[in-house]
């Protein structure tokens, strides 16, 4: 038998020392007794110091070892020290041991590490600091705790980057610990009347914890489960809990029972107010705003973020009409900002077309979409839902009176002509909505969703319909009247 | 009447607030006073300082900054057409408060929400200026949640975000219709556009702070954005909850919807069901919640038309598989990991463990009791070399046998 004294309880370095030196010289763990100070010696009759010279075996263990093993160390078991000197020799021959979270050993590891963990969380969070006055223009604060394990160390690195501008000590049955602005200084244990009883703002901290409590849901159990009640004699909100709990159901009760009130009367006079400021006269295009925002027609309304409404001057010439908003634009709340607007924006330059001077907008208002995983993937809407929303367009047609109407896409064509035919043939044409010329081309999201070798072809054919608008509003700029009369009608 | 005392404030403004379920404060961007001078840290994960005996953490110092309130949603405690008693905060009073309870480590940081006093950019305004004498006066890096109201100026919810750890509107209620009728100043589409807003602004601070030389760029709003849904004073099925939540998740990128059950409320208004929904509903849809967005569960999967409301008295998770068992037993030493997440009674972490441990092995029925948290309820779903659930999957009583007991209220 061979037995290891340790100086300190919970010093990895120091452990693993020892446990290098035995492992190089093969030490079966059943042959070492592990001992740190106030720990029982035992039966030490006939034992022996381990060897002073590195023995032949190399030694080495994982990476993940020596951090899991600063924690491990930690814990208040006696029998660690040796538990943990079996995992390294073990792992001298089984360099996989610890990957394998079926092993008994392994499995104890890691529940040893757990209560570790779990005592610095519940450390961190349940450390009640109490002012003692300032020195040196710095406030100062002390605690007492009572920790399971060892771990003043490991959690003291917390306390000092979260308190940094504050001197402070927190002082536990078997170490302690100050900051000074410079420095952790490590100590001897302590008792509870290193710290003063009592903190001014305990009253504050009180009264907000047993307002912040709701009695209409009392859950004891899940309080306990994460403050489990040995932390209580430490935790001055703790004193509360019986009381709060007790008159719970009294208080449900009389809510209940006092039942609904009668609106106090300041509730009139903003009523009022707020009316007036709705009244507001508004523009006709503000007033179809407001009121499309509010469109639940169809069941796109309540999917989508918001209405998307048109945009550009009132007075535009030019009024294009596309599909429906997509994702992008229905998050940004303006039509055509996504992909096929920038794709749209490029071929309207190439065809000298300012779209700033164009009113943009869409068939249907609202973003239609399926949900897959977190995607929208936008849907096309039914040809009920473009008939819902025609009367918007209608409107908007209404107020900018454009001398042209440029349809982009099937939907767009469906709305405005109620037509279903082929866009081969309604791309050919001019049409007429009411007096106003009418012509169509494809949607640009049709030329993205194209192979990329007929991509160019496509695209080129957009820009010289875009191009042949272009010559159309040119002429009747010249001729400084609105086009001349309708070539087909639908 | 005698001036407020900063503790009589305290208790109506933090009543006012305990209605909001949220008090993570976890997930942001890691700093700490060490490097930044002044006070305070955030590591990742949150902290709970306390638990009340309703269960719920504290995390955070939860407080309105005024309960005077210029709207008339039904369900809130501090509606204007309400009797409750008012207060208002000053914000130097809310840094104080803050500092105070920070220092004696009581709290990870501040929850600021409020009731809307004159319009809802005077209220963001006075609440931004709580936030920036924290950061910019007191160097505080402590966790921030700023609750956003709806109305105000983009501009200011966007000061606010650049202030904020995680920042939130609350969608209220599941369906528009919901809203308009309990909620008359506010509206869905309101709501969402906020979010929306809000979402493509932090995207591309984002993007911005990642392309940024030396990282000096901080991204705004590090936690992101949240919500709460009322549950249970409408009549809104857990299908239609799902549902608005799932789209919520997807178009605004929200880490967290909160769901919390309608519970009476002092002072109650004449609109409203005086009775309790029951916790319990809330819990299965936090369940049904962490199905669809960690286990890859379709809505119609769980809380599909034919079965809009979930099961109270098994999880949503069993309720699906013993309605689908013809997709069992699953061998646990053979099946992928989407359908090991599929059995009930394993998790993420068993799933890892079971795994990584069948690298070393076949595993054998006696090895799961090492793995799992209960081997006697997975047991009728899996098989292992050594066992099959032979007429157990397909008995009569399966679901009985599994249900877990109705609990008791322990008394202290």
């Amino acid at each position: 038998m061979i037995r290891v004294p340790l100086d300190s309880p919970n010093d990895a370095g120091e452990w693993r020392e020892k446990a290098r030196l035995l492992c190089s010289h093969d030490i079966p763990p059943d042959q070492a007794i592990w001992t740190a100070p106030g720990m029982p010696d035992g039966d030490l009759f006939g034992s022996g110091l381990p060897p002073e010279e590195i023995g032949s075996f190399k030694v080495s263990v994982p990476k993940i070892f020596p951090d899991l093993l600063k924690r491990a160390i930690c814990h208040s078991d006696p029998t660690r020290f040796t538990f943990l000197y079996r995992i390294a020799w073990r792992l001298q021959r089984e360099r996989g041991l610890l990957s394998n979270p079926g092993d008994a050993d392994t499995v104890e590891l890691h529940k040893l590490i757990k209560s570790v963990s779990r005592d610095c969380h519940k450390m961190k969070a349940f450390v009640r600091f109490r002012d003692i006055g300032m020195e040196a223009g710095r406030e100062r604060f002390a605690a007492w705790f009572e920790p399971d394990h060892h771990i003043v160390e490991l959690t003291a690195p917390f306390f000092m980057r979260r308190f940094a501008n504050m001197d402070w000590a927190i002082y536990t049955p078997r170490r302690s610990v100050a900051w000074d602005g410079r420095t952790l200084i490590f100590g001897p244990g302590a008792t509870r009347d290193s710290v003063p009883a009592e903190d001014a703002v305990e009253d504050q901290w009180k009264a907000y914890y047993a307002s912040i409590f709701n009695p209409a849901r009392v859950k004891v159990n899940a309080m306990t489960s994460e403050m489990p009640k040995k932390y209580w004699k430490n935790l001055p909100e703790a004193a509360l809990i019986p009381d709060l709990i007790a008159g719970a159901q009294a208080r449900v009760t009389a809510m209940q029972a006092a039942g609904p009130s009668v609106p106090n009367p300041q509730t009139d006079k903003w009523r009022e107010k707020r009316a007036l400021d709705e009244d507001s006269g508004l523009p006709p295009m503000g007033a179809l705003h407001r009121q499309l925002a509010r469109c639940r027609a169809c069941a796109i309304g309540e999917c989508a973020t918001q209405a998307v409404n048109g945009e550009g001057p009132l007075d535009a010439r030019l009024m294009i009409i596309g599909e429906q908003p997509g994702d992008e634009e229905d998050l940004r709340g303006r039509p055509f900002v996504g992909p096929a607007g920038q794709l749209l924006d490029k071929a309207l330059g190439e065809a000298g077309i300012d779209r700033r001077e164009v009113y943009v907008t869409n068939a249907v208002k609202h973003f239609k979409y399926s949900l897959r995983g977190k995607r929208r993937i936008h849907q096309r809407p039914t040809a009920g839902e473009i008939s819902q929303c025609r009367d918007w367009v209608r409107r908007e047609i209404a107020i900018v009176q454009p001398q042209l109407i440029l349809l982009l896409g099937a939907t767009a064509a469906y709305s405005v002509l109620e037509t279903r035919r082929p866009m081969r043939e309604l791309r050919q044409s001019l049409w007429t909505y009411g007096a106003v010329q009418v012509a169509i081309t494809v949607h640009p999201s049709y030329l993205l969703r194209l192979p990329d070798a007929d991509q160019a072809a496509a695209y080129d054919a957009f820009v010289g319909d875009l191009g042949r608008i272009s010559r159309l509003l040119g002429r009747a700029a010249r001729a400084g009247a609105r086009p001349s009369a309708p070539v087909a009608v639908p | 009447m005698a001036a407020q005392t900063i503790i009589d404030k305290l208790k109506i403004l933090a009543d006012a607030a305990k209605y909001d379920a949220s008090c993570a404060s976890s997930g942001s961007a890691k700093r700490n006073s060490l490097q930044s001078g002044g006070i305070g840290s955030t590591e990742g994960m949150g902290i709970c300082h306390a638990y009340a005996p309703d269960g719920r953490c504290i995390s955070l110092l939860k407080i309105l900054m005024t309960n005077f309130c210029i709207y008339d949603c039904s369900y809130c405690i501090n509606r204007v057409s309400s009797n409750v008693e008012r207060a208002r905060f000053s914000p130097q009073e809310i840094v104080r408060l803050t500092l105070d309870f920070y220092k004696r480590n009581y709290i990870e940081g501040l929850f600021l929400s409020s009731g809307v006093i004159r319009n809802a950019d005077y209220t963001m305004e006075q609440m931004i200026e709580v936030v920036r004498t924290l950061r910019e006066e007191h160097l505080f890096q402590g966790y921030i949640h700023l609750k956003t109201i709806p109305n105000a100026d983009p501009i200011l919810r966007l000061e606010a975000a650049k202030f904020a750890d995680r920042v939130s509107i609350n969608i209220e209620l599941p369906k528009d219709q919901s809203i308009d009728r309990f909620a008359p100043e506010k509206s869905g589409t309101e709501i969402r556009s906020a979010m929306a807003h809000m979402r493509t602004h932090l995207d591309d601070e984002a993007d911005k702070a990642k392309t940024a030389l030396k990282r000096r760029v901080k991204a705004a709003s590090p936690a992101g954005q949240s919500t709460q849904m009322i549950v249970g004073a409408d009549a809104a099925s857990d299908g239609d909850i799902l549902r608005t939540s799932s789209s919520l998740y997807a178009g605004y990128g929200l880490r967290r919807v909160y769901y919390s059950a309608y519970s009476p409320i002092p002072d109650t208004s004449a609109h409203l069901p005086p009775v309790k929904t029951p916790l319990i509903r809330e819990h299965r849809l936090y369940q049904a919640d962490w199905l669809m967005r960690f286990y890859g569960f379709e809505i119609d999967e769980i809380a599909g038309p034919h079965r809009p409301m979930l099961d109270l008295d098994i999880d949503p998770k069993l309720a699906w598989a013993l309605a689908a068992r013809d997709r069992f037993p699953v061998d646990i030493n053979r099946a992928d990991r989407e359908t090991l997440l599929r059995v009930p009674g394993l998790g993420v972490k068993a799933v890892n463990r079971i795994i990584a441990a069948r690298r070393h092995g076949r595993l054998r029925y006696a090895d799961l009791s090492r793995l799992v948290q209960s081997v006697r309820k997975i047991a009728p779903f899996i098989v292992t070399g050594d066992w099959t659930p032979g007429g157990m999957l397909d008995a009569a009583d399966l679901r009985a046998r599994l249900a877990p007991a109705p609990e008791q209220l322990s008394l202290l």
